[in-house]
């Protein structure tokens, strides 16, 4: 019996090295595979397409750069803060060798640029989250500067413009990052108050720590087709009911069924969205109307 | 005791006979008079609420809700509430608001609930919205966690002038376990977890995400409920004088700065 399994072990030992070596023929990066629908498209096919999937219009994830690209006015974008970097505060073993090659990697200091910009001539601030950053996971950083970017737009009389993108708090840190929900929110509620309006605009993925804070408490909630939205994660979920779920539960479709976004807006129409949105709320344009 | 571990204060927190909301409520408060539902879908019974009185003032009380058996804990889901828990306490706090009563919340969960139906209403607006509307209540709010503060669904109570932690209580952006699984791959490591993640009441001080720790009796709050309870009563008597005399723009202004100040980073 032993002498069976082992020849089953070895072909399949063989078997895969063979496999392995036809497989490397063939370039790295030249698919792409739609995590909603699985389906593998030519790269340069989903990359002309602005990173879209071609079959069911999956909108993938973008960095920061690129999406500042392709929202805001050319050179039209001051940023805020850019030298603010992670600290440890809990002391969490490997978590600064962790933030120094990420910032290597992405070229990015933390997992969100913010700053100041026009979208076809409309003036507003706008916050980016890189989920190529940690997954743009919400610790000190993230925090400090959407709360600075909330209160310069309070200050300023302006409009904000988040593009949200998390796995949630940052775990690294501790209880410092859940607190980071709450002085986001407050500094929100501030700019609100002030009559300000802000918008929202889920991408793939927002979950956890930032759905339950800024992600949901916008005046329009805007999201790309198919993207993950939700709070807690699928597996978590499915550990607890110990069932597989369906494909759609927490998109963007599945969440806008159930009340909570607004519009979806596939991503080439989505500057004009943006423009319209802040021209409604230039600040006193009611009041000159009257006047 | 001040040398225990996170683990083993764990360990205390999770003692059978330490005392729970209703415990709390009936050993520190007058006249408790319970309101359900949250006036949009239904009751939850993770969260209890309603108002009361302390020394004779007229307080609302919110309060995460640990059940003691089995029967009790399927009614109370083993204190995890779903968005309704939250709107709930929500509606509460408003009404606190228009009559002026000052809010105390008791913090005793091990976090929102993670479902398919909790996600369809809602569970991370529900908290979100929360957050920002305590964060500009115009009533003092005390906050107590007496065990388990587990991330966001504490957070959903949690938005305060004033945090409290019992000596043993502990407060927390993720599970041992799960930061354990995510970390090591191996939720059994949730030991190691608890003592890497600074979650304990003296850690939370250090960081000044809490204001004031109350003693427990020495073994813990198990071993003396009436001794716990004059602990409480002592710590708030103090703390609503301090926040009860502010003005409300002032008692805003340091609500929003105590939360403001927090994040440790380089610039």
């Amino acid at each position: 019996m032993k002498d069976l399994f082992k020849v089953v072990k070895d072909r399949v030992r063989v078997n895969s090295k063979k496999f392995k070596k036809e497989r490397a023929d063939i370039p790295s990066g030249l698919f792409f595979k739609c995590p909603r629908c699985q389906t593998s498209i030519f790269k340069e096919d989903f990359d002309a397409a602005g990173r879209v999937c071609l079959n069911c219009s999956y909108h993938s994830r973008l960095t920061a750069l690129q999406r500042l690209y392709i929202t805001v006015d050319r050179g039209s974008f001051v940023e805020y803060d850019k030298d603010l970097t992670s600290k440890n505060p809990i002391d969490f073993p490997e978590y600064e060798e962790k933030v120094r090659c990420l910032m290597k990697s992405t070229g990015l200091n933390e997992a969100i640029i913010t700053g100041e910009c026009t979208i076809r001539g409309e003036k507003c601030v706008i916050g980016i989250m890189d989920s190529y950053f940690m997954m743009a996971s919400m610790g000190s950083v993230v925090g400090e500067k959407i709360t600075r970017a909330f209160e310069r737009a309070t200050e300023k009389e302006l409009s904000v413009v988040l593009f949200t993108a998390s796995g949630g708090a940052r775990m690294q840190e501790g209880i410092i990052s859940l607190m980071q929900m709450a002085k986001t929110s407050g500094a929100l509620a501030l700019h609100s108050e002030q009559g300000l309006f802000y918008c929202a605009v889920l991408t793939d993925p927002t979950t956890g720590g930032v759905t339950a804070s800024f992600a949901s408490l916008a005046d329009v909630t805007l999201a790309e087709p198919k993207v993950l939205v939700g709070f807690a994660g699928r597996r978590v979920i499915e550990g607890t009911i110990k069932q597989r779920l369906p494909d759609d539960f927490q998109s963007a479709e599945f969440l806008q069924a159930h009340g909570y976004v607004d519009r979806i807006v596939p991503r080439k129409k989505l500057r004009h969205e943006l423009y319209r949105l802040l021209r409604f709320h230039r600040k006193g344009e009611a009041v000159d109307w009257i006047n | 005791m001040d040398k225990l571990t996170a683990w083993e204060r764990l360990n205390i927190v999770h003692n059978p006979n330490r005392p729970n909301a209703y415990d709390y409520i009936n050993g520190i408060f007058e006249h408790y008079y319970e309101m359900q539902g949250d006036r949009c879908f239904a009751e939850d019974k993770a969260i209890t609420g309603g108002i009361a009185t302390f020394q004779k003032l007229p307080v609302t009380i919110l309060a995460n809700v640990k059940g003691k058996d089995i029967e009790q804990n399927r009614r109370c889901n083993f204190s995890m509430a779903h968005p309704e828990g939250y709107r709930k306490a929500l509606r509460l706090a408003k009404q606190a608001e228009k009559f002026k009563r000052p809010v105390i919340c008791f913090i005793d969960t091990t976090g929102a609930f993670c479902g398919v139906d909790a996600e369809k209403r809602g569970q991370g607006q529900a908290i979100a919205t929360n957050i920002k509307e305590f964060m500009r209540l115009k009533v003092p709010i005390i906050s107590i966690i007496t065990g388990e503060g587990g991330s966001g669904g504490a957070l959903g109570l949690g938005v305060c002038d004033e945090l409290a932690m019992l000596e043993n209580a502990v407060y927390s952006v993720i599970s041992p376990r799960g930061a354990a699984s995510i970390l090591w791959r191996d939720a059994s490591k949730e030991k190691d977890a608890a003592n890497t993640m600074k979650i304990t009441a003296q850690d939370l001080l250090k960081f000044e995400v809490a204001e004031h720790i109350i003693k427990e009796p020495i073994s813990g709050a198990h071993a003396d409920h009436n001794m716990t309870f004059e602990n409480i009563i002592e710590y708030l008597i103090e703390a609503l004088k301090r926040n009860l005399k502010k003005s409300i723009a002032m008692l805003l202004k340091d609500r929003y700065n105590k939360f403001r100040k927090i994040g440790i980073f380089n610039e």
